[in-house]
């Protein structure tokens, strides 16, 4: 029958990236995300530790282990701090997956080595200032002339696109023009410091603050022709599976968030006293933190669901927008809670459910918003 | 170069310690066990000794069923094989009982240059096993280390106390005992975890180290705790009044307390 327990070997690889996060991640990260600076020496010990290299086979310098050993050690990471998570996040599933999973050999021998050991970071140049979701809107081109692809156009909110390790960016843009008002969108690799590829100063951002998001401008940038990611015409259909995927990942960050928020008030109702009591006397504080974990739970089980079906081959589409969904409610409910039974400590920047409720309500929005979810669950039972 | 590393499991000091009503031995329900840090520092000097030359790392580890999970860790890191001495019989023993006993174990693995400790176990604190292992196997002991370095036959370490820093060197084998400014340990990787399932674990009863009954457990112990009670409350502070000598007060409280 159902078993969620977990095999040796993740719980292995949850303990440790644990106690990572406790003991090199939680003294720094309130001084980096006040600084608003990218973590370079954490991620360098990530690196180490071989989580960019998780998913990916062992000939690539990956760790040869699976889609649900990255969604692990993403949940354990968020539980303390979410910019490293997302970090991790968008490098490996946004960054290096796509030259692994439609990279030729040579692609991938090029690139994947230095990315699985967290020495470089790719990022996944999708998003535009006019259009995120909606591909369509897609207006980045990309003109064949002279042996090498001509991009024109720009992108928003890519992260990891500008830190001092980046060596990859994948921009899609339309190729060509297949019907009347259907577009030919195509994945193309642009190598860091390529000339006419111009990298913004980071954005002021609301949460994810050690993060590193950036607007991306391509002015007559040319990349060689052989730089074409998968085939041509087919990055649409492309980037939609890695958005599938990255939807469980993105759904075990959401529900490390709110492991996190549970974790931290659980402390704190045994210390924090009102009244003559520690707060966790008083059954408001306790019905919350009840509500809290009961929503980290279930979010957990979505993903974990959805997970196990994208590794045993099944369709997961659903499955993961669901998770992606209802990690992303309980991130925000747990963060709103947290912060409420913090009182005014909640609202300090150098308490972690300050931070915690900064970084929730952009999992509500990237990667697909929940009304995004919404629409592809509500097609995926045929009701359109 | 064959190096052994002696691993302890203990519980997480992190976690709520206490010692059992029945017999004041350590209750190891009460708390999570987790392999002492300071072994981790001792796996970590030994992998790097091993990635610098050749040779080859095995871990010794005394302690119930469940200290597997502890010498798991250790083989994730990268420790190539595993020798678990477990036997109800260990039950309460001292640390001149684990010492002799550890000293079997270790002398049934061939040709040993090297043995890596802990300087001191952060549950029991006695800080003398390693010191009496070198004495049971006639080995010279270099204890506090927080620098080890092997040049051909030769072991050198900086040893550490509270008065000064001493260079000692020995000849190979020795036996060193590592203090926590050694280094810093490397977190295992996935593919460490994964490689560690596939590495040989030996588990021995005292029988198959040559240790008999009589040598070991609680009733044959050279010392044995007679009562236990909690670590009283943490007291308020003394309050220095400054008269014109306030610094020289706090000096003096700080030489008395040698943290200066």
């Amino acid at each position: 029958m159902l078993d969620h327990r977990l095999p040796d070997e993740y719980e292995a690889l949850r303990k440790t990236v644990a106690e990572f996060a406790h003991e090199q991640v939680a003294p720094v990260i309130g001084g980096c995300y006040e600084r608003e600076e990218f973590p370079y020496d954490l991620v360098a010990q990530m690196g180490r530790m071989g989580l960019f290299g998780l998913p990916f086979p062992e000939d690539y310098d990956g760790m040869g282990g699976d889609f649900f050993a990255l969604c692990l050690a993403l949940e354990e990471l968020a539980r303390v701090d979410s910019s490293v998570a997302i970090t991790l996040e968008a490098g490996v599933s946004l960054g290096a997956m796509p030259v692994f999973r439609f990279g030729t050999e040579a692609q991938r021998r090029e690139w994947l080595p230095s990315l699985c050991r967290g020495e470089k970071l790719a990022a996944f140049g999708l998003t535009e200032p006019g259009g995120g979701s909606d591909a369509g809107a897609t207006r980045t081109t990309a003109k064949v002339d002279g042996g090498d692809w001509v991009i024109n156009g720009s992108k928003a909110f890519i992260t990891n696109s500008g830190t001092d390790i980046t060596s990859l960016v994948t921009v899609t843009a339309v190729t060509g023009q297949r019907e009347v008002g259907r577009k030919d969108i195509s994945a193309i690799l642009v190598p860091a410091g390529t000339p006419g590829f111009a990298v913004a100063p980071k954005y002021s951002k609301v949460g994810w603050n050690a993060s590193d998001t950036r607007e991306l401008s391509f002015a007559d940038c040319r990349v060689p022709e052989a730089n074409l990611l998968g085939e041509l015409g087919r990055g649409y259909a492309q980037f939609l599976q890695i958005l599938d995927e990255g939807r469980i990942a993105i759904a075990a960050v959401g529900v490390g968030l709110a492991q996190g928020c549970v974790d931290e008030c659980v402390r704190y109702a045994g210390e924090r006293e009102t009244f003559g009591h520690p707060i966790g006397h008083h059954q408001a504080i306790q019905f919350k933190i009840a509500d809290m974990a009961a929503r980290v739970h279930t979010a957990r089980l979505a993903y974990y669901d959805a997970a196990s079906r994208l590794l045993r081959g099944e369709p997961f589409k659903k499955e993961a927008a669901i998770a992606k969904l209802v990690s992303s409610n309980a991130a925000m409910d747990n963060a709103r809670d947290a912060t409420q039974i913090f009182g005014g400590y909640g609202f300090m920047n150098e308490f972690p459910v300050g931070r915690f409720y900064r970084d929730a309500k952009i999992l509500e929005i990237g990667e697909g918003t929940s009304e995004v979810q919404r629409m592809l669950i509500a097609r995926q039972l045929g009701v359109v | 170069m064959n190096i052994v590393v002696l691993v302890k499991q203990v519980p997480d000091t992190w976690s709520d310690r206490k010692l059992t009503d029945a017999d004041h031995t350590l209750d190891r329900g009460s708390a999570d066990a987790v392999l002492d840090e300071i072994n981790e520092r001792a796996v970590e000097e030994a992998l790097k000794l091993k990635e610098a030359g050749d040779g080859e790392v095995t871990v010794v580890c005394m302690g119930p069923e469940r200290a597997t999970d502890a010498i798991r860790k250790a083989l994730s890191m990268g420790v190539d094989k595993a020798v678990h001495l477990s036997d109800e019989a260990l039950h309460g023993s001292c640390a001149v009982q684990t010492a002799r006993a550890l000293a079997k174990v270790i002398g049934t693995l061939g040709e040993v240059d090297l043995v890596v400790a802990g300087n001191e176990a952060t549950d029991g604190t006695v800080g003398a096993v390693p010191a009496m292992i070198a004495e049971v196997l006639g080995m010279p002991e270099l204890t506090h280390a927080r620098k080890l370095t092997v040049e051909g036959s030769t072991v050198s370490i900086e040893r550490e106390t509270d008065d000064a820093i001493t260079l000692l060197q020995a000849e190979l084998p020795a036996v060193v005992s590592v203090n926590e400014k050694i280094n810093e340990p490397r977190y295992p990787s996935f593919k460490g975890i994964m490689a560690a399932k596939k590495k040989p674990v030996t588990t021995m009863a005292i029988g198959d180290a040559g240790i008999a009954a009589s040598e070991v457990g609680l009733a044959n112990a050279t010392s044995t705790v007679t009562a236990s009670r909690p670590r009283p409350p943490r007291e308020a502070g003394q309050v220095v009044t400054d008269e014109g000598d306030g610094a020289a007060k706090l000096v003096e409280y700080l030489v008395g307390q040698k943290l200066i």
